[in-house]
């Protein structure tokens, strides 16, 4: 078990794709928190995942309880602005009849899901029933008005031919249905960003069963960090039934490295922007959620 | 034929009580629902001493952990002779649920029915006593019960390392009881949205027991006149506090909690 102040709790961390040729197709990365879900519902570990699906505007997602395997895969991809997942997470155990609910998320949804496990506060019967959890590493997160002007205004894309977002080698890329890439620099976001994302202190999802996401691994693996006992056992379990190509995080270029800087990055400015909240007003303070 | 020992022996069980002001019970029937857990709790950890509903013990005894329901009617000297002297007897007192933490529902009274139209101030125990543990909610979930009570005995009776685990576990719910008598939707406006802390995790909604949150472009969008002031989104909410010394050791204090119920 490793124990690190910016990467949290491990016992493995690997990098990884699907060798489900359906899922990848549609993949942000690699596939794995996909691959991991329909798993983990076909071995009956959950009976049904809130996962981020298609919204009411393009691009925009929307949280929905998924019970098959056809639902999952409507979830893939990244859609850099919020979904309010855990709003579904008492009533997946109450008229959706789920006995082992699994979630996917970011960092902060991880967050709460285990803040719910230990002070369930009007959340009865959700602590017993959290069966599985993938995170999603997350440097911050927009609104969505926030991603209209990205996408419209700063690559000149209209968001409804958008095919593919990503953040990488500090741009912020979108690929369009008929071909086109467009980009902006991720300058020019940030102000866009979200400002409660400013105080967060966890990149890879630190509290998920398993936590997973793009930085540290070529295009199209993912970096995954396999955390806890439920983690190993379902990681473990799904590489031994041929579901995931690893490769030893040691072998793969940019590797932990990178990921160890951006999470020092993340967590180091936002410590810093916590501080800066202590004396934010003349002998006022803005509160803090961690004091 | 030989007579059957208890097998292990029980010692140093505390004394609980449950105490019962303006409430509707639905505090005590969340205890009850800790199901098999709440017989391991009275065969093991805890004496069930006081609770009108359960036992027939008339007066207020002495108690180590009280577990209070319902707000205080001000207007009925009964009620509030009740209060002072729970406190005085007790030496954690545990505000149960959203009526005895935040008011709830009471806070809309104001008298006028029959037979005691008068009636029409009711408080928060908090508002009357020192309070020194929150268990908001409406209902309040029996899991949360349960660690509470068990939290509370190992603090007061378990070794030191326990002692300081239980202490640790239990501190955010103290400062919930320093922080105020009110619950509303709006503490999530005043002091979430409105402080920059909001992250449109969703939680609050999930939380809330007559869907009075929905999201709106990600962010908590509140029917204040479904809004019971039960004060449970905040409480639930990843934001209002996250203690980084026990939320990260889930895994462990779980197994611990299952551990001492098994």
């Amino acid at each position: 078990m490793v124990s690190d102040p910016y990467l949290g709790k491990y016992t493995t961390c690997i990098s990884a794709r699907s060798t489900d040729r359906e899922i990848l197709k549609k993949a942000q990365d690699g596939g794995i928190a996909t691959t991991l879900m329909v798993y983990a519902l076909e071995e009956g570990i959950i009976d049904g995942v809130i996962v981020a699906g298609e919204g009411d505007l393009p691009w925009k997602p929307r949280p929905f309880v998924a019970m098959s395997r056809k639902d999952i895969l409507k979830a893939q991809k990244a859609k850099y602005n919020i979904s309010p997942q855990i709003s579904w997470i008492k009533e997946a155990t109450r008229s959706f009849g789920l006995d082992k609910v699994g979630v996917t998320g970011v960092c902060c949804q991880i967050q709460a899901v285990r803040k719910a496990q230990l002070y369930p506060i009007n959340m009865r019967d959700v602590p017993g029933k959290i069966a599985f959890v993938v995170g999603l590493f997350c440097m911050e997160n927009f609104l969505y008005d926030s991603i209209q002007a990205i996408v419209e205004d700063h690559t000149n894309q209209s968001l409804s031919s958008v095919k593919k977002m990503r953040i990488g080698k500090g741009k912020f890329q979108v690929y369009t249905e008929r071909g086109n890439v467009a980009t902006a620099p991720l300058q020019a976001t940030h102000k866009y960003g979200q400002p409660g994302c400013y105080v967060c202190l966890d990149y890879v999802s630190n509290l998920g069963d398993i936590s997973t996401g793009s930085v540290g691994s070529p295009d199209g693996w993912s970096t995954v960090f396999v955390r806890t006992r439920v983690g190993n056992d379902i990681w473990s379990k799904a590489v031994d039934a041929g579901l995931f190509e690893t490769k030893p995080i040691e072998e793969v270029k940019p590797g932990l490295e990178l990921v160890m800087k951006l999470a020092k990055i993340k967590l180091d400015g936002n410590r810093k922007t916590l501080e800066e909240r202590r004396n934010f007003g003349v002998n006022k303070a803005l509160r803090d959620p961690y004091a | 034929m030989e007579a059957t020992k208890e097998a292990k022996p029980v010692a140093n069980k505390i004394k609980l009580g449950h105490v019962h002001f303006s409430g509707c019970t639905g505090c005590l029937v969340s205890v009850a629902d800790i199901y098999q857990g709440l017989l391991k709790i009275l065969d093991d950890y805890a004496d069930l001493v006081y609770a009108l509903t359960l036992v027939d013990v008339r007066h207020i005894p002495e108690m180590d952990v009280a577990l209070v329901e319902g707000s205080v009617c001000i207007q009925d000297r009964e009620s509030v002779e009740d209060i002072k002297e729970t406190r005085k007897k007790s030496r954690i007192v545990v505000a149960l649920g959203s009526c005895a933490t935040y008011g709830n529902i009471t806070r809309f009274c104001r008298g006028g029915q029959h037979n005691q139209p008068q009636h029409e101030s009711f408080l928060p125990i908090g508002d009357l006593i020192d309070v020194d543990v929150y268990i908001p909610g409406c209902p309040p979930s029996p899991e949360l019960i349960r660690n509470v009570t068990v939290m509370a005995y190992l603090f007061l009776e378990g070794n030191e390392e326990q002692k300081a685990l239980a202490g640790r576990y239990l501190k955010p719910l103290m400062a919930l009881a320093k922080r105020g008598t009110t619950g509303c939707f709006c503490d999530l406006m005043n002091d979430v949205i409105n402080q920059g802390l909001c992250i449109g995790c969703g939680t609050c909604a999930a939380s809330c027991p007559v869907r009075a949150i929905t999201h709106e472009f990600g962010k908590p969008q509140g029917d204040l006149n479904l809004c019971v002031k039960c004060g449970s989104c905040y409480g639930a909410c990843p934001r209002s506090f996250f203690n980084f010394d026990v939320i990260p050791e889930f895994e462990s204090i779980s197994e611990l909690i299952a551990d001492a119920l098994r």
